[in-house]
């Protein structure tokens, strides 16, 4: 498809585990993204959700060219960043920017906030004096800081405050990509509905296109137009935003969704939930066939076999798993 | 007359900077069997609580300025080291949120599963090993006879919560207090604990007081509930009352951000300002800054939980004196 903004086909990111001092090899790998193929269209908001270890930070930090693929392709707008020299990724980064989980740990404690963000400013427009103070006022506007605080340093703001901070920064350079990894799970309940508004409101704004990661699914739905879920290193459904939490499809989404605790005390106890067993296991040594087949309550012998494709299911979900339409 | 009876419990800090009142006069009863959540945003008083019952409060800075928790009519707060050493670990024990810090990562988890057997209950080794296997097993964890002379860092997180639990439930508490046990853990984890802990104070008739930020968590979990905001309770009900007929702007505004309960494509619910700096006295209820039903009576006038309803209490005083009802939120 031309129309792809992002293209990843079958991403790897795999990082080899060595043993032995003297003749040291390589013993294994953690294969911390597995094989992702996925489409991102102009304008569109992403939500990758899966729980800790599944690889979602990982993917996002490829994609950023922070962590190299082992293999595959990443192509944005037509152009591959797996092949680009490390000063062209530098030059690329102006339009992918990424947004931090912890904002105590994402800003320059030495840095006022109009240092850090004229400082993200110049890497697209080198303006100087006045133009990049009228320039650093209306970013700090437009993310709701008063730029009276200008000259403070990122301690004398709260988390929320922070955050926003961090969410300036990203936007300064004007980016088209934005790559949100966990942005509101370090907040409180009432500081992080602040922040999604916000995030909804500059990405429409700006026309952002955008992968939002989180573990927590009720948050991704509210913002996403369409959610991947990912599971072990791979993706294991992906479709429209209210079809995935509404009526998932894949055995694993399905447990996802019916662990999400409702705050609506008689729900809860007429509930039917699906606990699952166990723990995810180990991506250094990931399970034959269908990775989830070991706690899957509807794990038959041909899920330890087979890697399961894409299969489309009832709705338009894509699902991978093999028994998706008969479950 | 209930378990454990907290009254007026009030614990500052005193730091260089000011006085901060972390909980400033806190009441509830908890009874036999029964969970208590505590629901409350970050810095609203909910752990320091929970630490004050244990007396697990560094002093200095911290400091209970008053108030008894009695239990059994022992009064946890001034009672004697050494009837607190009896009590604590035997009576009420505690699960903390982070189970990657709370176990000992140079002790083996035999170590520290059957010292409480051995403190409180006199155990020989041999027989607490056993009973430690059991209690293992109890929370799930297979191959018990062998994990349980591994090391912490050998479980992953969610299996270090279990054996927290075991080792919080190992001497059959009357009280667990559960500070965010399933915060730090993933959705399908915290599934697995939460029937977990519910299965065993069914089995055990432990009281569980139950801390979290987490309204979702409290509807599916606890019997009665009670809303902190900065340092006292707002809000006190059984979880059906709190849900279906909150009676505090500040529990209805938690309930309407919370993003799972809202439509698509509807700007999100937030609520304007910021939470209060607890270094100030705050005369007047400490939400009034931010609420919208304020009126000048609030900022001025002291407040206190009142009756409302059979059960159910407010420190709303627009409420208490009927100006707003559930149906004006």
């Amino acid at each position: 498809m031309s129309d792809a903004f992002l293209k990843l086909e079958s991403v790897k990111t795999h990082f080899p585990i060595y043993s032995g001092i003297l003749f040291s090899r390589q013993i294994g790998a953690v294969r911390a993204v597995d094989g992702v193929s996925l489409e991102i269209k102009k304008g569109e908001i992403l939500g990758l959700v899966g729980e800790s270890g599944c690889g979602k930070s990982t993917l996002s930090r490829t994609i950023m060219q922070l962590v190299p693929a082992t293999a595959g392709r990443i192509v944005l707008e037509g152009q591959d960043l797996s092949k680009l020299s490390a000063s062209e990724v530098r030059q690329a980064r102006i339009n992918f920017q990424m947004i931090f989980q912890d904002p105590y740990a994402s800003l320059n404690p030495r840095m006022t906030v109009f240092d850090a963000l004229a400082e993200a400013i110049a890497t697209r427009a080198p303006l100087k004096g006045d133009a990049m103070a009228r320039k650093v006022i209306e970013l700090m506007e437009r993310v709701g800081l008063s730029p009276q605080a200008m000259k403070k340093y990122p301690h004398e703001f709260s988390g929320g405050q922070r955050q926003r901070i961090a969410i300036a920064r990203a936007l300064a350079p004007e980016p088209r990509l934005v790559i949100a990894d966990e942005p509101v799970s370090a907040l409180d309940v009432s500081i992080q509905s602040q922040i999604l508004n916000l995030i909804k409101k500059l990405s429409r704004e700006m026309g952002l296109t955008m992968i939002f990661v989180a573990h927590d699914l009720s948050v991704v739905k509210y913002i996403s137009d369409r959610i991947a879920v990912m599971y072990l290193g791979k993706i294991v459904e992906i479709g429209e935003a209210i079809s995935i939490l509404e009526s998932p499809q894949h055995p694993y989404t399905r447990a996802l969704v019916s662990a999400i605790p409702e705050p609506d005390p008689d729900k809860e106890r007429l509930r039917n939930r699906i606990v699952l067993e166990g723990d995810p296991p180990s991506p250094i040594d990931p399970p034959s066939g269908c990775s989830f087949h070991p706690r899957c309550p509807y794990a038959i012998e041909a899920c330890s076999l087979t890697t399961p494709e894409f299969f489309k299911t009832k709705n338009t979900n894509l699902a991978a798993c093999i028994r998706v339409n008969e479950i | 007359m209930a378990l454990l009876e907290v009254r007026d419990l009030k614990t500052y800090f005193h730091t260089r900077n000011g006085v901060v009142r972390a909980v400033d006069g806190v009441s509830f009863d908890l009874e036999k069997g029964q969970t208590l959540g505590i629901v409350g945003e970050s810095g609203s008083g909910k752990s320091v609580t929970c630490y004050s019952l244990m007396r697990l409060i560094p002093q200095p800075p911290g400091r209970i300025e008053s108030g008894t928790a009695k239990l059994d009519g022992v009064d946890l707060l001034s009672c004697s080291d050494d009837v607190l050493q009896q009590i604590r670990g035997k009576r009420v024990s505690m699960i903390f949120q982070d189970p990657m810090t709370s176990l000992n990562p140079y002790l083996k988890i035999s170590t520290q599963l059957i010292e409480p057997l051995c403190l409180h209950e006199d155990m020989p080794k041999k027989v607490a090993l056993k009973r430690a296997i059991e209690a293992l097993e109890e929370v799930g964890i297979q191959d018990a006879a062998k994990r349980v002379h591994y090391y912490p860092h050998e479980f992953s997180g969610g299996m270090r919560q279990r054996v927290m639990i075991a080792m919080a439930l190992i001497t059959k508490p009357d009280v667990l207090i559960a500070d965010e046990p399933t915060t730090a853990l993933d959705v399908t984890v915290q599934a697995q604990i939460l029937e977990l802990i519910k299965q065993r104070q069914k089995e055990l008739g432990t009281a569980v007081i139950f801390v979290t930020h987490d309204l979702g968590v409290v509807a599916g979990f606890c019997d009665q509930v009670r809303v902190m905001y900065g340092g006292r309770i707002v809000e006190a009900g059984s979880t059906q009352d709190v849900f279906y007929r909150p009676a505090h702007p500040y529990t209805w505004a938690l309930q309407k951000s919370i993003p799972s309960l809202q439509r698509k494509g509807d700007e999100l619910y937030t609520i304007p300002g910021m939470p209060p700096v607890l270094k100030e006295q705050i005369t007047g209820c400490s939400f009034a800054a931010r609420c919208e039903y304020a009126v000048e009576r609030c900022r001025t006038q002291p407040v206190a939980l009142k009756t409302i309803a059979e059960k159910h209490q407010s420190a709303c005083v627009r409420f208490q004196e009927n100006e707003l009802q559930g149906a004006d939120l």
